[in-house]
């Protein structure tokens, strides 16, 4: 009977399937295999793009073909072969979408099966949402009552169509090109993604979301988006992410960009479960983001969430500038990782303003074989008078063949800075998991309930409805029948 | 209600229970005296069912149904309670969160649909007061920054939210100022019943003067040694253990 406990949670965190593994069966459009100049060229012919669009693509191509992979991350992967990857396709050509019901019934079904038609269908309420699959944007809801109140919320290729001045002046302004190589590669490669413009004063009256889904065979998924608060508004945006389940990796480079203004507010949350392999460490996602929001305004904030429980390997650290004085930025963390999945993941809080503040919130829990790595950088600039950051990051330990690791950095460039970082590793507790047992809870529910608490301080971060979604897929991933 | 026979048990090659025997009918209290390291929280455990014990010999009849295969929730469910000496901090879980998974999993193991919410609250509210406990202890993560007193409280009260047969009770009363240690023997006291049995592990005759026992069993080297009346544990507090272990030596 000895370590029992700690047996079932071995058994049920490998045995999970994930349940997003089907493919929608729709007619494709895909570019050749490879990566070229004319593929650059292709993707932004298909697009119908200004020229000004395809110059800084291939200017980004240029910049990519002169930098190499990171290989700082605590992630073991073999080399990704670029030449074999797809970098653009698409549903075959439709005509825009005016309503719902044009939708193509099969990636209706696809709705249907992620569980997100219901949020259509008016149950949810207050959930504007843009559906992305491959490369394309499908869908976006509520259009006509977010234009009431002049706000944009449309695909990106749609923005760069008719609001181009705005995506010119943003677009690779908080994450320049040349940041890193997959932001380079984005930029030259991206497909779709959303774009977000909430105008002065406007406080964005429900949740905008997009459900990212990579379907296409030996895609790569690209997508960029780009969200701007002007003065004194407020905006919350969702992304979630699945994709099916194939022997071999796919590969998925984001770039998501945020611009907050005086007193403005973005709230970005993210539930990812990108497929992340079979329980043999076979197939999944390569998750290489580059997330970063600029706290360009005076008391502007930016705070990003997220749970990520899928992917076999993820590389992913949202940021925050805060460059306006009095400016907050905010990273709230959930990562799960078992089987043979991969994770570093954490933040960059980089404080220039005067009095400015930020608060991490990382919780890490590592089942089967998988390593989970929080990397986190807190940079307090020479003008930055009066910053403070508070840092926590806590990890949990299923079984004993998985890794937590945190990597906290630190830089102090101004005497009045303040930083405090406390961490954590724990076990999942035999004496916890016996307290619940003895209360006539079972294994598997005080599993439940013990790593529900451990990332309560995340999970009350995000929207309500999301929130128990999350929950739901903390649950699916680290459990199953019991024995 | 309780029938343990020669019960030995290891734990990692060492035998710690030796032959132990008791016997608790509904309706009574018996009170486990004896020195440290004798094997009383063992013994509490393995009733229980935490692993890593191995039984190598006797019975533990509860109800007349042999329960050394059951697993720890399955023996909550038939109504067995083990208020720890230790109890575990869990962050992030409320008390109420945790009462409520805890009623509803012994609701579903007896085909029973959830308890509702209004029931539920007002179940809180009445038994939080059996123990005095403060309403915001409720909503606090379990255990987690309560003082030794307070955990100690939360014990009685989830065995008073749980309603269980058996209450196994492992040094309540350690760590109690005068005032707790009232409140609690008084909670214990406003819950004993005619259907329902306790099991008092103490150190201390104090805590038989508010819980007052119908028997009380010394244990000294993994068995019961000595039993009695209430007026042994008064013997006891005069005479000390060398008493007892004369006594054995002697016999
Ligand atoms: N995990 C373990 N490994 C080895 N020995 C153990 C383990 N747990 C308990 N013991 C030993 O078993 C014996 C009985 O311990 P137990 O906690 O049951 O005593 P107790 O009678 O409750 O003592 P106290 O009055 O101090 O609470 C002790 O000698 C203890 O060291
Ligand atoms: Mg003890």
């Amino acid at each position: 009977m000895e370590n029992q406990s700690e047996d079932i949670l071995l058994v049920k965190t490998s045995e999970t399937e994930y349940k997003y593994g089907f493919t929608t069966d729709v007619e494709q459009e895909y570019a050749e295999i490879g990566l070229s100049e004319d593929i650059v060229r292709f993707i932004s012919a298909k697009k119908n793009e200004p020229e000004w669009m395809l110059e800084w693509r291939l200017k980004a191509y240029q910049q990519w073909l002169k930098m190499a992979e990171p290989d700082w991350a605590k992630l073991g992967f073999p080399k990704i072969d670029f030449q074999s990857i797809i970098y653009y396709a698409a549903t075959k050509k439709k005509p825009k979408l005016n309503s719902l019901d044009e939708v193509d019934p099969e990636i209706r079904k696809t709705w249907d099966k992620l569980g997100i038609s219901a949020m259509e269908q008016n149950k949810l309420g207050n959930v504007a949402m843009d559906f992305v699959m491959d490369s394309e944007s499908v869908f976006t809801s509520f259009k006509e009552e977010l234009n009431k109140k002049g706000i944009i919320f449309c695909s990106i290729s749609e923005a760069i169509q008719e609001h181009g001045d705005l995506v010119k002046q943003y677009i690779g302004s908080v994450v320049p090109p040349r940041d890193n190589f997959y932001s380079a590669l984005n930029s030259a490669v991206f497909s779709d993604g959303s774009f977000v413009y909430i105008p002065k004063g406007v406080r964005c009256p429900m949740e905008l979301s997009t459900y990212f889904r990579i379907n296409a065979e030996n895609t790569g998924q690209f997508e960029r988006t780009l969200i701007i608060a002007d003065d004194d508004s407020y905006v919350s945006y969702l992304e979630g992410c699945t994709a099916p389940q194939r022997d071999e990796n796919q590969l998925h480079a984001a770039v998501v960009e945020l611009v907050a203004h005086d007193r403005a507010e973005i709230k970005y949350s993210t539930v990812q479960n990108w497929y992340p392999g079979d329980e043999n460490g076979k197939g999944g996602v390569y998750n290489f983001v580059t997330k970063r929001g600029i706290c360009q305004g005076y008391k502007s904030k930016i705070s990003w969430t997220q749970v990520e429980t899928g992917s076999a390997i993820t590389w992913k650290y949202p940021s925050c500038i805060l460059k306006g004085d009095y400016s907050i930025g905010e990273f709230y963390s959930v990562a799960v990782t078992n089987n043979y999945q991969q994770a570093d993941t954490g933040t960059k809080m980089v404080h220039i303003g005067k009095n400015t503040r930020s608060r991490i919130v990382s919780k890490g829990i590592s089942a089967g074989k998988s390593q989970n790595a929080y990397r986190g950088l807190v940079q307090i600039q020479p003008n930055a008078d009066n910053s403070y950051n508070f840092s926590q990051c806590d990890s949990m330990l299923m079984g004993g063949e998985c890794g937590a690791h945190t990597f906290p950095y630190i830089e102090i460039k101004n005497q009045t800075g303040k930083v405090e970082h406390e961490a954590s590793t724990s076990k999942i507790g035999e004496d916890q998991l016996f307290y619940c047992n003895q209360r006539g809870i079972g294994a598997e529910e005080a599993v439940h309930l013990i790593v529900n608490g451990f990332c309560k301080e995340v999970f009350k971060e995000l929207p309500m409805e999301f929130a128990v979604e999350a929950q739901k897929l903390l649950e699916i991933t680290l459990e199953n029948s019991v024995g | 209600m309780l029938e343990v026979k020669n019960l030995h048990a290891r734990i990692e090659e060492k035998e710690i229970l030796k032959g132990l025997n008791i016997k608790v009918n509904k309706g009574e209290v018996h009170a486990i005296m004896g020195p440290n390291g004798t094997g009383k929280s063992t013994f509490a455990s393995i009733l229980a069912g935490k692993d890593g014990y191995e039984i190598t010999e006797g019975e533990m009849l509860f109800e007349g149904q042999e329960i050394s295969e059951m697993d720890p929730s399955e023996r909550a469910h038939l109504g067995m309670f083990l208020a720890f000496q230790y109890p575990v901090e869990i962050p992030g879980v409320s008390t109420t969160n945790f009462m409520k998974a805890a009623i509803n999993e012994k609701r579903k193991a007896h085909g029973q649909a959830p308890i509702e919410a209004k029931a539920f609250l007002e179940m809180m509210k009445e038994k939080s007061k059996i123990v005095e406990l403060n309403k915001e202890f409720l909503t606090r993560s379990i255990n987690e920054g309560f003082s030794g007193g307070e955990k100690k409280r939360n014990e009685i009260f989830q065995m008073a939210m749980l309603e269980p047969k058996l209450c196994v009770l492992d040094e309540t009363d350690s760590g109690l100022d005068i005032d707790a240690l009232r409140i609690v023997a008084n909670g214990v006291n406003s819950l004993r019943n005619s259907e329902n049995a306790f099991l008092v592990i103490t150190h201390y005759q104090r805590l038989l003067d508010y819980i007052v026992p119908d028997f009380v069993h010394i244990m000294y080297d993994g068995k019961i040694v000595k039993t009695g009346d209430k007026s042994l544990a008064l013997e006891l507090e005069k005479k000390g253990y060398d008493w007892v272990k004369s006594e054995l030596a002697q016999g």
